[in-house]
């Protein structure tokens, strides 16, 4: 199978790979998948508190479809604003890299890390405020 | 091209196998000189390429310890694996329904043997393997009934290069009147078989694993000890003393003959060159990096076979990183079926390894260098990838990978 010039791209120069520490404020970390299945993404977003995305990083144990999905996905959601990221289809996804039918899976898989990352913020968040509730 | 791009190295031996200049020399008269059907009987056209069909059944049948007359040839190992199969059990139907196979045989065996089932023709046994990829003969003992017919057990297998103990299982088959089949595809012509000292009584082989043209191999039918006999497959002008009918395909005929006849000749000093290089590829591999296994047997396998799961890294990335170079992976996302090899499966490897497994198959062409070259990338490319892999980060922090709470689809 002849991987797509934008797959080949991301593959051999990944955007935006590394990690932020989960701890960090404002950090939200989404890890999807399994190494059984033979993919995991990590994505971790920095995301202000008026809640627009500053910084995203990734990494990922995956096909090169996987690996090119996450990348982009970093490079596609910086800038935007939480509800923005999340209506993020992964048939975007498909159409950027042209992603053949075997390889679905992995734009679903992306657009799997963005929920759960942000999921995890909005958690931290509710957590802070809560806890700040406490204090007060 | 610039110089990264412009350097190939094919080290995929198992899939198939550069054909050897001699075997090419030998073929190329087939095509526009000695082109008669060894069939026809009345001309020299016919009896030229007659006597070019005897001379490969004689170089073919020298190498595996057999009479020319036992040589049946055909148009590949799947076709000899189907013949063998379907042939026993059609004609000793009276005789019984019973065929004891293993789980990590090719899908020639194992799909055939399905088919049979699925038919209500044969009943299956498919015998486990333990880690190294090997039966276990009491199992296979205690699974023989009144009702086995055959034993089909492979001679090396095509990902992991475990060489099963053929003479045992002879000696099994023998004793209890069984008949045995192996498909040696990954062995005759690669490392030593006799069909007599290891009681073979149908033995498939295929002429492109061994630097032969694809297209062609043979099924060894054994003539005494037991006379074996089969239903054939295909109907038609009775070649082959009946068992396969079709005209000969004499080029290819003539191609394996020369490939067995080169391999009997070479096969000491290469497999020692091979071992050699195997050890160094391994050596060159395993040496530099962490977490790093091999499956399949250290000692007992095919001496160009390096099969090793790299931890935390995906088998088909790591493909892709080394597009100049041909090697295959057990990953799933390199099959058909999206499930990670069933060899390695069998061998009680779990899947989050088998889809980090990469076959090396060293062959005659492959040079010192490409070895050294091949093992330089590949320590590379891992140790990039695991950068960018979160499992690699996760086991660096102590989380137990097994025990974490994945979000599986």
């Amino acid at each position: 199978m002849a991987y797509s010039d934008k797959v080949l791209d991301h593959y051999e120069n990944p955007r935006n790979v590394g990690s932020f520490a989960k701890d960090e404020p404002g950090v939200g970390t989404g890890i999807v998948g399994a190494p059984e299945c033979g993919d995991v993404m990590k994505l971790q977003l920095k995301i202000s508190d008026e809640g627009v995305i500053e910084d995203a990083k990734f990494k990922t144990f995956g096909c090169g479809s996987a690996i090119a999905s996450s990348s982009y996905v970093t490079e596609l959601i910086k800038g935007k604003s939480v509800e923005d990221a999340y209506a993020i289809k992964n048939t975007q996804i498909v159409e950027e890299l042209n992603l053949p039918p075997v390889k679905i899976h992995c734009s679903v898989l992306a657009e799997d890390a963005i929920k759960a990352a942000i999921g995890d913020w909005k958690g931290k968040k509710g957590n802070e405020a809560d806890s700040e509730k406490k204090a007060v | 091209m610039n110089g990264k791009t412009m350097r190939r190295v094919y080290m995929d031996n198992h899939a198939t196998t550069e054909v050897d200049p001699r075997v090419v020399e030998a073929m190329l008269p087939c095509f526009s000189e000695t082109y008669g059907n060894s069939g026809s009987r009345n001309h020299a056209f016919g009896w030229e390429a007659e006597a070019l069909v005897d001379e490969a059944r004689e170089r073919v049948a020298k190498v595996i310890g057999a009479k020319a007359k036992e040589i049946i040839f055909t148009s590949g190992a799947t076709e000899s694996d189907n013949l063998a199969l379907k042939g026993v059990v059609e004609f000793y139907k009276e005789k019984g329904n019973h065929i004891i196979t293993a789980t990590t045989e090719h899908k020639a065996i194992l799909d055939t043997c399905k088919a049979l089932e699925r038919k209500g023709l044969a009943t299956v046994t498919y015998l486990p393997v333990d880690a190294f990829g090997l039966i276990d003969l009491d199992a296979l003992r205690s699974s023989i009934t009144d009702e086995t017919i055959l034993i089909s057990i492979m001679h090396a297998n095509n990902e992991i290069g475990t060489i099963q103990p053929l003479h045992e299982i002879g000696k099994i088959a023998k004793e209890r009147g069984v008949l045995f089949h192996t498909d040696a595809t990954q062995g005759a012509g690669k490392i030593p078989v006799d069909v007599e000292a290891m009681g073979i009584d149908l033995l498939s082989m295929s002429a492109h694993k061994i630097y032969g043209p694809k297209g062609v191999g043979a099924l060894y039918v054994r003539a005494r000890n037991p006379r074996v006999r089969l239903t054939p497959q295909l109907d038609g002008g009775g070649q082959e003393r009946g068992f396969r009918s079709g005209t000969l395909n004499v080029p290819g005929i003539v191609g394996l003959g020369k490939a067995m006849q080169v391999a009997g000749e070479v096969m000491e000093g290469e497999n020692e060159r091979l071992l050699r290089l195997r050890e160094r590829l391994r050596q060159g591999i395993m040496g530099k990096l962490d977490e790093v296994f091999l499956n399949g047997h250290p000692m007992q396998r095919l001496p160009g076979n390096l099969n090793i799961s790299f931890a935390f890294v995906e088998g088909e990335s790591l493909l892709m990183g080394l597009k100049d170079i041909a090697v295959s992976s057990g990953s799933a996302c390199t099959s058909a079926t999206l499930e990670p090899s069933y060899v390695l499966k069998a061998l009680g490897i779990g899947d989050e390894l088998a889809h980090t497994s990469i076959r090396f198959g060293l062959g005659r062409f492959n040079t010192e260098e490409e070895v050294d070259y091949v093992a330089e990338r590949v320590v590379h490319e891992v140790n990039r990838l695991r950068e960018m892999s979160p499992l690699y980060e996760m086991a660096r922090e102590g989380i137990d990978l097994k025990t974490f709470n994945w979000a599986r689809e």
